[in-house]
């Protein structure tokens, strides 16, 4: 079945979607960035819009409030991820559900920050939410936990946090340290030029926040503020060479349990599943019955959140 | 062949050898009391080649009697962390009797790395209060200085704590480094790693 599908966002995530949508067999009717929108009701074509992007800095010649009067099915939310009350995102939500619309999350913060807000909501409308891409980009960790039932996994941790794996794993092999390693992976573009979201771990912490908050399955809600967390800034390069020695390494390693949410620099066995390198991203589950479960791959991305975004789209048909 | 046959044989095809899947095997010791018959030693023995341990040496105390007038042997052997309580399952349903296996033997351990500026926060005063208020022993240091930088420096600590007692002696030694404005990377447990 083709779900007509409003994306707001449209940064590599809601650009990708645009993108790739036809090729899931879906069509994108309304397209909108902060500032403008556009629609079709036949689909629009990624390259007239995106184009008109490039060349105006605009989508189309709509209010971005315009998208909400279109007819589609599902509404992707992939603006910026905002925190505490997590607008506009939100509200966008609210919209879409009040509507009886299907909403796909990109964007964490309504997942993180109000979890029960979102899930009370979803209650009273017919339409669903789903947020798959919004834990570690195009690897299935949600759809995992859905498969399994979450009363059957008992913790989540791991790696979600690509940049701050990147500087670590860096520096690890190349003996250098933070800083020489944070300007490298901003000249490739894998760090932004304020990366505090990335190696200060609140990126990791809002992606574990959300993954307790599936786990406990409505039972606790959590915020990132009731996180405990680390950034990787002060671990200096002589950390990784000691660790080196034994056998170890470090890692920003993430934990959802029955104790909470944790994110701090960790030592782990080298060859430790847990240890990827660059910027792969890795959830190990524990579950109750088959022991522990590793899913891992590309963790960030336009195509590769897209690709998340899509399969979400594809379970509401 | 018998039910109990084809059983047995199941089971061991579960627990067949494998690489481990890139788990870097770990050192153990298990300390086995034998009762002074022959065939003893090499039937407490097959039970760990079975279940994927690797023999790394035996220290066969004969002559040496426990209270029990049994002989104690203590067995080094090596394995991929997950499959270290399989073999003492191992021993223990094949009638050996285990006395500790392990992490026990030596209390647990852990290693953690200290952050930061280690030499004037003075760096023994840390280790002796982790000593004295963890009930934790040093084991191990190795500390790394770099002088001319502005880096902070960092410790390598391995610490064995009472069994059943490492999260104490990690929350004691976090306790000190917050109050000396030092930062703990802490390890993951060996099963979650």
């Amino acid at each position: 079945m083709t779900l007509r599908l409003a994306v707001l966002g449209a940064g590599a995530v809601g650009g990708s979607v645009l993108d790739l949508a036809g090729e899931y067999g879906h069509e994108v009717v309304a397209y909108a960035d902060s500032s403008s929108a556009v629609s079709d009701p036949a689909g629009l074509d990624p390259e007239t819009v995106h184009d008109r992007k490039e060349r105006e800095g605009v989508v189309g010649d709509d209010d971005p409030e315009a998208v909400f009067d279109t007819d589609y099915d599902v509404l992707v939310e992939a603006t910026p991820t905002t925190l505490g009350d997590a607008e506009p995102g939100f509200s966008h939500v609210e919209r879409a559900l009040a509507d009886d619309r299907h909403v796909v999350l990109a964007n964490k913060g309504p997942v993180a920050e109000r979890y029960a807000d979102l899930r009370a909501l979803e209650a009273e409308s017919a339409g669903r939410v789903q947020f798959e891409a919004t834990v570690g980009g195009a690897i299935p960790v949600l759809s995992t936990i859905s498969d399994l039932g979450a009363n059957h996994v008992s913790a989540a941790r791991g790696v979600l946090n690509g940049t701050a794996n990147f500087i670590l794993s860096r520096m690890a092999a190349e003996g250098l340290d933070y800083e020489h390693v944070l300007a490298e992976a901003q000249d490739l573009g894998v760090a932004e030029a304020d990366p505090s979201f990335d190696v200060d771990g609140i990126d990791a912490a809002l992606k574990f926040v959300i993954l307790a908050n599936v786990l406990s399955d409505g039972d606790v809600e959590y915020r990132l503020d009731d996180a405990d967390v680390e950034g990787i800034r002060n671990v200096p390069g002589t950390a990784l060479d000691l660790a080196a020695e034994d056998g170890r390494t470090v890692r920003l390693i993430g934990e959802a349990t029955a104790d909470g949410v944790r994110v701090a620099p960790r030592l782990v066995p080298q060859g430790a599943a847990l240890a990827v390198t660059g910027t792969q991203n890795i959830v190990q589950l524990e579950t109750t019955h088959a022991g522990q479960l590793n899913v891992s791959g590309r963790g960030a991305g336009g195509p590769e959140t897209a690709t998340a975004v899509l399969s979400d789209v594809s379970r509401l048909e | 062949m018998s039910a109990q046959d084809v059983e047995s044989d199941a089971e061991t095809e579960a627990d067949a050898e494998t690489d481990g899947g890139g788990e870097m095997p770990k050192p153990h010791t298990v300390r086995l009391e034998l009762v002074d018959e022959p065939g003893q030693l090499l039937a407490a023995l097959q039970p760990i080649a079975e279940n994927g341990g690797n023999l790394l040496s035996i220290f066969h105390e004969r002559g040496n009697l426990t209270p029990r007038g049994h002989i104690p042997v203590e067995v080094d052997l090596e394995c991929p962390p997950d499959r270290f309580e399989g073999i003492v399952d191992a021993l223990r349903d094949a009638g050996v009797n285990v006395i500790r296996a392990g992490a026990e033997h030596f209390g647990e351990e852990v290693t953690l790395i200290l952050v930061g500026d280690l030499v004037d926060s003075d760096l023994s005063d840390t280790l002796h209060r982790v000593e004295a208020s963890a009930d934790a022993t040093v084991k191990d240091l190795s500390l790394s200085a770099p002088d001319g930088t502005q880096e902070s420096s960092s410790a390598r600590l391995r610490l064995a704590a009472r069994s059943g007692k490492t999260e104490d002696a990690l929350a004691v030694v976090r306790e000190i480094a917050a109050e000396k404005d030092l930062h703990v990377v802490e390890p993951l447990t060996e099963e979650s790693a």
